[in-house]
C-alpha cells in the first residue's frame, strides 16, 4: 500500500505539473441489465491528477459508468485498465486497497455515528492490528489509532467541520452530511476519487462550498477525482475534460469549451442555442 | 529580572515574562482537536524568530503591518515581531468587504500585509490594482495558497525558518530596534468601526497601552494564572487590551479557539477565569438556554423554575458580599449544586471571576441572570480612543443601569450639554494623518469628547449613559428625542434583535424592528406558525401581534419618565431582512448607522409617517463576497398604542 504519507497531505513542494500520464482507462466497455444495454461501446481514459467529469441526461447511463469504474459492476464486454494493468473483479474493499474511492448520490453514512467515528471507517483498509488488539487497546493498536486519528484531524481541518466532529451524522443537514461523506473518501487516501453528483440538491452557497473543496482536494493531495453532475455551471468550472453520454453511447470528449461547442452535446444535452 | 522603568514596550514585557513565567502556558490553540500549548520562553523565541524574519524580507522602522484574520497566536505574535522591528501592527477586521479593507490599508499606507487564510489574501490581491505600496504579503494557512505567484508572498512558516536561519545576521541590528522603542513610541494604531464616515486610524503608544493595561490589570487583580478565550475581533481594541496589553503585562495566558463556529465548545473547555463579550453574547447564549428549558422535562423545567426564583432572590446579594440569611444560603448552596454549577458547566463560565460586557446597553434581566448565577458579571464603559478604560464597576457596587466608576487614573467631566469629556493615561496620542478630526475630539489639555450624553449619579458617583450625544434631538414640540434610549429598551425583548426609532424634528416617534429568528422561529415552531424564511416570518400577522404587545409595553414603561415620554412608539414595522454590516447599515461591531438606514429605507420612513398599512419596497443586499442582490416586500405597518400625556396622537 502506497498510501499518501503525511508530507504528501501538505502538498507537493514542487510545482510539478498537475496532470500526468493515463491512470485509468476503459476500453470498449459494454455493460447490459439482461435486454437492456446501460453502457455500449464506450472508452476513454482518466489521466492522474485531473478532474474528469461524466455528463449527460438523466438514464445516460453515468451511475452505471461510475460503478464500472469502482468496480461494483463487471461489464459483460470490454477491460478497465487500472494504473498500467488490466483489472480483474475484485470485493469492494479490494477496490478501496487499490485506491478508489467514492461518494454515493444517496448519502451512505453511519447515522448514529459521530462525524469523527464515521471518517474514522475510512481508515479501516488502512489499519494493521487486529480485532483483538484493537479491542484491548494493546501494543501497536494504541500508537496506530493515535496515528490514524491525526490524519483524520487534518481532513477535518481541512473540510472546516471541526464545530461537528463530535455530532451524530442523523442530525446534520444535508449540505454537511455530503461534506463528511466527501472526508470519509478522503480518509481512505484515494489515488482515485469518484462523486456521484456531489451537489445535488445544494443551494448556490453550498455548492460554491463543495467545488471549492473538491478544487483542493485536487490541488493540495493531487487526487485524480472522476465526477457525476447535473449543474452544468460547475462542471464547466471545476472540470479538465468532459465525457458526455447519452443513451450509453459516448456522443462527446474533451476540454469543457470543446465539449461546449460540441454540436452533437448542444443537441442532445444542452439543448440547441437559439442566438 | 527587569525593573520596571524598563516595561515601556511589549517586546520589553515579553523579554521578562519568558525569564519570569518561562514554563507557564502563555499561548493555546486548539488545532487538530487538540488544545496546543506555548509556553512564555517557547512564545519568546517564535516571536523573535518571527520579527527576523521580517528583517529578512526587509521590514523597516515605522513601516505599518496590517494584520488581518481571525484570532490566532501567529497573528498575536506577528504584531509584537513588527513592533521588535520598530513597525507599527495594525490589525483590521477580518470579515471587512474588500473596498473596506481598501481604505484602511491605503491610509495606513501599510508596506506588509500578514493574513490568516487565503480568504483575507484573496481581498489584498483585489485590492492590489489600487494600493501599489504593499511590498510582502505574509500567510499563516497555507491551504489552497500553492498555485499563487509568490515572488512578494510568503508562508509564515518560511519566514519564521529564514528568520532562524539568517539570525546571526539580524540579532544585533533587532536588539538594535527593540532598545529604541520607548513609552511614547506608537504600539498600534487601530481603526474605529466609524459609525459616522470613513474610519479614522486612532495611534495608541507604548504608555496608552502599558498604563492602561497596568491600572486595570490591577483593579481586578488579575493573576498570571488566569485564563481568557481570544475570540473577538483582533481589529476592536478591546482585544488588543485583553490579549496583548493585559496578558502581557499580568503573564496570563491567551487562548483561541479552533474556529469561529467552534467558539461555545472551546469556551466550556478552558473554562476561563477573566471573560469579556457584548451584551449580544450574553443574549444569545440565555436565549439558548431558554430555549432548550422549553424542550426540558416537567421535572426539570419545574426545578429550573424554583431555583432560578432563588437565584433571583439572593444570587447577586451572596456575589456583592451583603447579608443573607442562613436558609437562603442553604437554598442558594442546593441550587448551586443541581442547577446553576451544571448551566455554568454547559455556558463555560465555572471558573469565571471577572467578567464584562460593553459596548451596547445590557438588558436588566440578562445582566441579573449572570448575575444571580454566580457569574461576577460587570459594565465598562470605554472607547478606542482612551485605550478601552473610562468607567467601570469595582466588585461590589455592580448595576445593571450604571457603567461604574472611573477607572484608575481617569479624570471626568460633563459639559453643560451633557456630552461625557474625559482624560487619563490611556487617552490617544492622534487620529493618524487627521489633524482637524484630532483637534475636534481632543483639546490642548488633554480632554476627550466621548459624543456620548450622560450624567452622575449623585448619591454613588456612578455615571449613567443616555445616548449618543448627537443622536439626542429634539421633536417638533420642542421635547427631548433619545432614541437609542427606546431601542435598548426594545432590544430587552429576546425576540427583538435590532429596532431603529424615528422622530427627530417630527411631532411622533415610529420604529423598525428586526426579529431575532432564533428566539422567534423557535416561538413560531411550539405555536404552529409554519414559515419558510426570515422574511415570511417577519411578516406573520401573529408575529406582528407578539411585537405589538412589546411596543406597547416599552411605551408605558417610558411614559413613566416625564422627561423622555415624547419618544413613544405610534407605529412600526418589521423589516423584511436584518440590518446588515455588509450592507452599510451597521458598523463592524454592530451599531446602528442612521444615517444610512434613513437615506436606504426613505420610502418606509415616509410610508410610516403619511398613514399607509403596507407599503411595496425593494431593497438592494450584498453578500459576503461582494456581489449584489435584490429583495422585494410588501411589509405592513401597524399602529402601536401610546399611554399618559402623548394620548391625543394616538386618537388619529
Amino acid at each position: 500500500m502506497n498510501a499518501m504519507d503525511v508530507a504528501r497531505m501538505d502538498g507537493p513542494e514542487a510545482d510539478a505539473p498537475r496532470i500526468g500520464g493515463v491512470l485509468m482507462e476503459m476500453k470498449n466497455i459494454t455493460l447490459r441489465f439482461g435486454g437492456v444495454k446501460a453502457i455500449t461501446d464506450i472508452s476513454f481514459d482518466i489521466r492522474e491528477g485531473e478532474i474528469r467529469a461524466i455528463i449527460g441526461p438523466n438514464g445516460a447511463g453515468k451511475s452505471s459508468m461510475l460503478n464500472v469504474i469502482s468496480g461494483f459492476y463487471v461489464p459483460q464486454e470490454g477491460e478497465v485498465w487500472f494504473r498500467g494493468r488490466r483489472r480483474p473483479q475484485m470485493k469492494p474493499y479490494e477496490v478501496a486497497q487499490q485506491g478508489i474511492a467514492r461518494t454515493f448520490q444517496n448519502i451512505a453514512l453511519f447515522e448514529g455515528m459521530s462525524v469523527l467515528d464515521n471518517i474514522m471507517t475510512g481508515r479501516l483498509t488502512l489499519m494493521k492490528t487486529g480485532l483483538w488488539q484493537q479491542a484491548l487497546w494493546w501494543g501497536r493498536a494504541q500508537a496506530e489509532e493515535v496515528e490514524h486519528r491525526a490524519k483524520v484531524e487534518k481532513i477535518i481541518d481541512f473540510l472546516e467541520i471541526q464545530h461537528i466532529r463530535k455530532t451524530p451524522v442523523g442530525r446534520l443537514p444535508y449540505g454537511l452530511k455530503k461534506r463528511v461523506e466527501l472526508a470519509r473518501a478522503l480518509a481512505t487516501e484515494p489515488k482515485l476519487l469518484l462523486l456521484d453528483e456531489p451537489m445535488a440538491g445544494m443551494n448556490v452557497e453550498e455548492k460554491e462550498d463543495m467545488s471549492r473543496f473538491i478544487l483542493d482536494t485536487n490541488d493540495e493531495f493531487g487526487t485524480t477525482i472522476c465526477l457525476i453532475e447535473h449543474d452544468m455551471g460547475v462542471v464547466m468550472d471545476l472540470s479538465d475534460r468532459v465525457v458526455v453520454m447519452d443513451y450509453g453511447k459516448k456522443i462527446g470528449d474533451g476540454t469543457p469549451d470543446e465539449v461546449r461547442s460540441n454540436q452533437a452535446v448542444i443537441d442532445a444535452y444542452l439543448g440547441v442555442q437559439h442566438d | 529580572m527587569a525593573g520596571p522603568q524598563e516595561l515601556v514596550s511589549i517586546p520589553a514585557l515579553l523579554r521578562r515574562n519568558a525569564v519570569q513565567f518561562a514554563k507557564a502556558p502563555a499561548y493555546r490553540e486548539k488545532e487538530f482537536g487538540i488544545w496546543q500549548v506555548w509556553t512564555w520562553a517557547e512564545a519568546a523565541e517564535e516571536i523573535r524568530a518571527i520579527a527576523l524574519g521580517f528583517m529578512a524580507l526587509g521590514l523597516k522602522r515605522g513601516d505599518y503591518v496590517a494584520v488581518v484574520g481571525r484570532n490566532r497566536p501567529a497573528l498575536y505574535w506577528s504584531m509584537v515581531a513588527a513592533q521588535m522591528c520598530g513597525a507599527i501592527p495594525v490589525p483590521l477586521y477580518q470579515d471587512a468587504v474588500a473596498d473596506e479593507m481598501a481604505y484602511v490599508l491605503d491610509h495606513c499606507g501599510a508596506t506588509f500585509v500578514i493574513c490568516g487564510d487565503q480568504e483575507q489574501v484573496d481581498k489584498i490581491i483585489e485590492v492590489q490594482d489600487r494600493i501599489h505600496h504593499i511590498e510582502q504579503v505574509v500567510y499563516v494557512d497555507k491551504r489552497g495558497m500553492r498555485k499563487y505567484d509568490h515572488s512578494r508572498m510568503n508562508w509564515l512558516d518560511d519566514v519564521v525558518a529564514e528568520g532562524r536561519a539568517a539570525h546571526w545576521r539580524f540579532d544585533a541590528e533587532l536588539d538594535e530596534r527593540i532598545a529604541e522603542l520607548d513609552y511614547e513610541s506608537t504600539c498600534v494604531m487601530l481603526y474605529t468601526s466609524g459609525t459616522t464616515g470613513k474610519p479614522k486610524g486612532v495611534v495608541l503608544s507604548n504608555r496608552n497601552i502599558i498604563e492602561t493595561s497596568k491600572n486595570s490589570a490591577e483593579f481586578d487583580k488579575l493573576r498570571p494564572s488566569d485564563e481568557i478565550l481570544a475570540y473577538l475581533p483582533m481589529a476592536w481594541v478591546g482585544d488588543f487590551i485583553f490579549s496583548v496589553g493585559q496578558a502581557m503585562w499580568t503573564g496570563f495566558c491567551v487562548n483561541c479557539p479552533e474556529s469561529p463556529t467552534t467558539m461555545m465548545n472551546d469556551l466550556r473547555e478552558i473554562g476561563p477565569t477573566y471573560f469579556f463579550a457584548p451584551p449580544r453574547v450574553f443574549e444569545g447564549q440565555l436565549t439558548n438556554v431558554m430555549i432548550r428549558m422549553e424542550d426540558a422535562g416537567r421535572i426539570k423545567k419545574a426545578l429550573f423554575r424554583h431555583y432560578m426564583k432563588v437565584a433571583r432572590k439572593v444570587g447577586p446579594a451572596i456575589l456583592d458580599g451583603k447579608p443573607v440569611s442562613v436558609g437562603d444560603r442553604l437554598a442558594y448552596f442546593i441550587g448551586d449544586k443541581i442547577i446553576y454549577g451544571p448551566l455554568k458547566n454547559t455556558l463555560g463560565f465555572s471558573r469565571v471571576r471577572v467578567g464584562y460586557t460593553a459596548g451596547e446597553a445590557i438588558g436588566p434581566e440578562i445582566f441579573d441572570f449572570y448575575r444571580s448565577l454566580g457569574i461576577n458579571l460587570k459594565q465598562l464603559y470605554g472607547q478606542t480612543e482612551a485605550s478601552v478604560f473610562i468607567t467601570q464597576q469595582p466588585d461590589g457596587q455592580v448595576r445593571s443601569d450604571t457603567v461604574g466608576v472611573p477607572s484608575p487614573g481617569v479624570e471626568l467631566k460633563i459639559a453643560d450639554n451633557g456630552e461625557v469629556f474625559y482624560r487619563g493615561p490611556g487617552t490617544f496620542v492622534e487620529y493618524y494623518k487627521n489633524p482637524e478630526s484630532t483637534a475636534s475630539t481632543k483639546d490642548a489639555e488633554g480632554w476627550v469628547a466621548t459624543g456620548d450624553a450622560g450624567f452622575f449619579e449623585e448619591a454613588t458617583g456612578h455615571l449613567r449613559i443616555i445616548d449618543r450625544a448627537k443622536d439626542v434631538g429634539k421633536m417638533a414640540d420642542g421635547r427631548l428625542f433619545a432614541p437609542k434610549y427606546v431601542e435598548n429598551k426594545l432590544k430587552f425583548y429576546p425576540s427583538i434583535l435590532e429596532a431603529v426609532v424615528f422622530g427627530n424634528g417630527r411631532d411622533r416617534c415610529t420604529a423598525f424592528v428586526n426579529i431575532d429568528l432564533n428566539a422567534v422561529g423557535n416561538w413560531a415552531e411550539r405555536n404552529n406558525i409554519a414559515y419558510s424564511s426570515y422574511q415570511e416570518l417577519a411578516a406573520n400577522p401573529a408575529v406582528y401581534a407578539m411585537i405589538r404587545g412589546h411596543v406597547e409595553e416599552v411605551n408605558a414603561s417610558v411614559a413613566a419618565d416625564p422627561m423622555l415620554s415624547g419618544c413613544q412608539i405610534h407605529r412600526f414595522l418589521i423589516l423584511h431582512k436584518e440590518l446588515d454590516a455588509d450592507d452599510g447599515e451597521m458598523t463592524r461591531t454592530r451599531k446602528v448607522r442612521r444615517k444610512v438606514i434613513e437615506d436606504k429605507y426613505q420610502d418606509l420612513i415616509a410610508a410610516l409617517y403619511d398613514g399607509r398599512t403596507s407599503i411595496y419596497t425593494e431593497t438592494e443586499v450584498t453578500y459576503e463576497d461582494g456581489r449584489k442582490g435584490a429583495i422585494r416586500a410588501t411589509l405592513r405597518i401597524e399602529d402601536a398604542a401610546t399611554t399618559g400625556p402623548a394620548q391625543r396622537m394616538a386618537a388619529e
